[in-house]
């Protein structure tokens, strides 16, 4: 029971690795209609900024609001730039464009920064919570965070006008723009937030994986793959389906005999199409309608 | 002038259609042409050519083989380095285990992956878009874990890998083993190019088109979607495994970390680079995997991805739909000049 207790916590603590991942996947998805294989390298950038600024003597928070702000207008300028003149390709062309995105942010932080691994610190402390060796401060904290991020996110989708724009560019680019919304700085928008999701989640996520250029590959798939099975409609859905892969890849490894040590990703990812077998949209997600 | 008896009477008994042996085409000659030079080239060239010649062609039909699934069926795969892995750890063990010889290995591994494929489809016959290249990519992830799983260590040889001997030439022929399985990929790819020709313009093939173009409308139009959709996920399957045992002959060597997730992002980028749903532009796909990526490194090794990420985005804008898209702009740019300048003549 206790060993349960405590694969349990575990796997919460790693899911929430791949919450605050599978949050800003569903952010870009729900601004352009895919996924982006780029959003780890642009959160792993966020946080090297983050890194750079703490470097140069300015405070956590200074840096945290920093490295934010500028990765909202990295993500602007990434659609901008690099992303508008190819709107109208194929979309199996825009997804290489993704890959050629991945390669030169991680390529160039390693030219900047090399891949040695540094220590990122974390507000929150890292002593266990409760005097209990289940879960950590900082964990408690990281999914704190995100779900407060999941919470603001809501309402800013739900509740305000720019939200409302944003969803209906998505939804339906062309009578959104009959209505007067600009659907191209929509889409812009979106990018930002996706980056500012993601940098938060990766400064998050730097003091248990530490920081280097490739931390965020393993962190990106599995934050896909929580998305994915927590249906990419639904933010709520991703953070709980984030958190179910960790879970899931805890329970696997210590519970399945013999094989599940060594194949624990593996059962995890099975489990996880077999649940899309019965749910193909996702457990929260909707199925798409599409017309004849 | 006096027409040829034969012809005319080809013309009286079905004047709408062609005579049916098709007089030899442009494209035909472009054909002829490619392969008189894919023969002479091996002979032209130093054998570390020859063999990275012979890589490229090993790619190309890999990435025809995600092609027959992407770009005609229009079903996503991040999984096609486990088809692929799968085709050379086949190859590998009956070579190393069963003393098989080489060219025996290829049916076997095709035969393989054809069946893993084709079982495979039946549970991404629910899945779709983005969902399905969750399920495919977790078949990626799988395959180096289970390659490396403990217990199947006497077959696969664990962390280590398999190492195999490469093929000699057969006795009496004048050429070195590199250029021998130059000659022998290339066969292989010929053979399997033409069935995939063969296979895209027939009635099956324009059935796989229409579930891409509109899987509900094929379906109303009676197109067995399921059936269709599972084998062409088991022919691509072969093709990717085929490509694979003839990459593990090449490279002699086979090792779990060599199959992994990275090698179908690659087919990807070559697929798309190449054109989707092009089979030429498969073997365009097929060079540009092989030799970008060291290009990209010659010129800076530290910067060696994003070099690569600049090339890849570049060819992107030059060519959103793939060199496949680019040469179908040029025909049509060129034929549209010719039937005006007819024009300009015949006024």
């Amino acid at each position: 029971m206790e060993l349960l207790l405590q694969q349990l916590m575990a796997g919460l603590a790693t899911g929430a690795i791949y919450a605050a991942m599978a949050l800003a996947v569903v952010m870009i998805y729900q601004a352009i209609d895919h996924l982006n294989f780029a959003q780890g390298e642009m959160a792993m950038f966020s946080t090297f900024l983050a890194w750079q600024m703490i470097q140069w003597g300015q405070p956590y928070w200074v840096a945290f609001i920093g490295a934010v702000v500028l990765s909202f207008l990295g993500g602007i300028a990434i659609e901008r730039v690099l992303f508008k003149p190819i709107r109208n390709a194929p979309i199996l062309s825009q997804l290489v464009a993704f890959i050629a995105l991945y390669g030169i942010l991680n390529s160039s932080a390693g030219e900047i920064w090399d891949f040695t691994i540094k220590t990122f610190p974390t507000p929150f402390g890292s002593a266990p919570l409760f005097g209990q060796n289940l879960i950590s401060t900082h964990q408690a904290g990281m999914i704190g965070v995100t779900l407060a991020m999941l919470v603001l996110l809501y309402f800013f989708f739900r509740g305000s006008r720019l939200g409302l724009a944003m969803r209906a560019a998505a939804a339906n680019p062309d009578s959104a723009r009959l209505v007067g919304i600009r659907v191209g700085w929509m889409l812009a928008l979106g990018w930002g937030m996706s980056a500012a999701v993601g940098a938060v989640a990766g400064m998050l996520i730097a003091p248990v994986v530490f920081l280097e250029p490739n931390m965020m590959l393993g962190v990106l798939l599995y934050g896909f793959a929580g998305a994915v099975l927590g249906g990419l409609s639904s933010p709520g859905g991703a953070v709980a389906g984030g958190f179910a892969v960790g879970v899931i890849e805890n329970l696997a490894g210590t519970f399945i005999p013999y094989v599940g040590r060594e194949l624990k990703l593996t059962i995890a990812l099975v489990l996880i199409v077999a649940v899309l077998m019965v749910r193909p949209s996702g457990v929260f997600g909707r199925a798409v309608v599409s017309r004849v | 002038m006096t027409m040829p008896p034969h012809e005319s009477a080809v013309l009286t008994r079905e004047p709408p259609r062609a005579p049916p042996i098709a007089r030899p085409s442009p494209r035909h000659f472009t054909i002829g042409a490619a392969i008189v030079a894919a023969l002479l080239l091996p002979l032209l060239t130093t054998s570390f050519v020859t063999f990275q010649l012979t890589l490229v062609m090993i790619y190309g039909l890999a990435i025809l083989g995600l092609n027959l699934l992407t770009g005609f069926n229009g079903q996503f795969s991040l999984g096609h380095s486990a088809f692929y892995g799968i085709g050379a750890y086949t190859a590998a063990i009956l070579m190393d285990q069963a003393d098989l010889a080489y060219y025996w290995t290829l049916p076997c591994a095709g035969l393989l992956c054809f069946v893993v494929g084709f079982l495979f489809g039946l549970p991404a016959l629910r899945l779709q878009g983005l969902y399905l290249a969750l399920a495919t990519f977790a078949l990626a992830t799988a395959m180096p874990q289970i390659l490396k799983f403990h217990p199947l260590e006497p077959l696969t040889g664990g962390v280590q890998g398999i190492a195999i001997l490469k093929p000699d030439p057969p006795p009496g022929v004048p050429l070195s083993a590199d250029q021998w399985l130059y000659y022998f990929t290339l066969a292989v790819l010929l053979v399997m190019l033409a069935g995939a020709a063969n296979l895209v313009k027939s009635r099956t093939g324009r059935a796989i088109m229409a579930i891409r173009d509109h899987p509900l409308a094929a379906a109303a139009m009676g197109i067995n979607t399921a059936l269709y959709k599972t084998l062409t996920f088991g022919v691509s399957a072969l093709y990717t495994g085929v490509a694979g045992a003839l990459g593990a002959i090449a490279v002699q060597f086979v090792a779990p970390d060599s199959f992994t997730f990275l090698l179908s992002v690659s087919l990807l980028v070559g697929l798309v680079i190449g054109g989707v749903a092009s089979i030429p532009g498969s073997l365009v796909g097929g060079l540009f995997v092989l030799f970008v990526p060291n290009i990209a490194e010659s010129i800076s090794r530290g910067l060696a991805g994003a070099v690569y990420g600049v090339i890849l985005l570049l060819v992107i804008y030059v060519m959103p739909a793939g060199a496949a898209g680019l040469a179908r702009l040029i025909t049509a740019r060129l034929a549209s000049i010719r039937s005006i300048r007819s024009e300009g003549r015949s006024t």
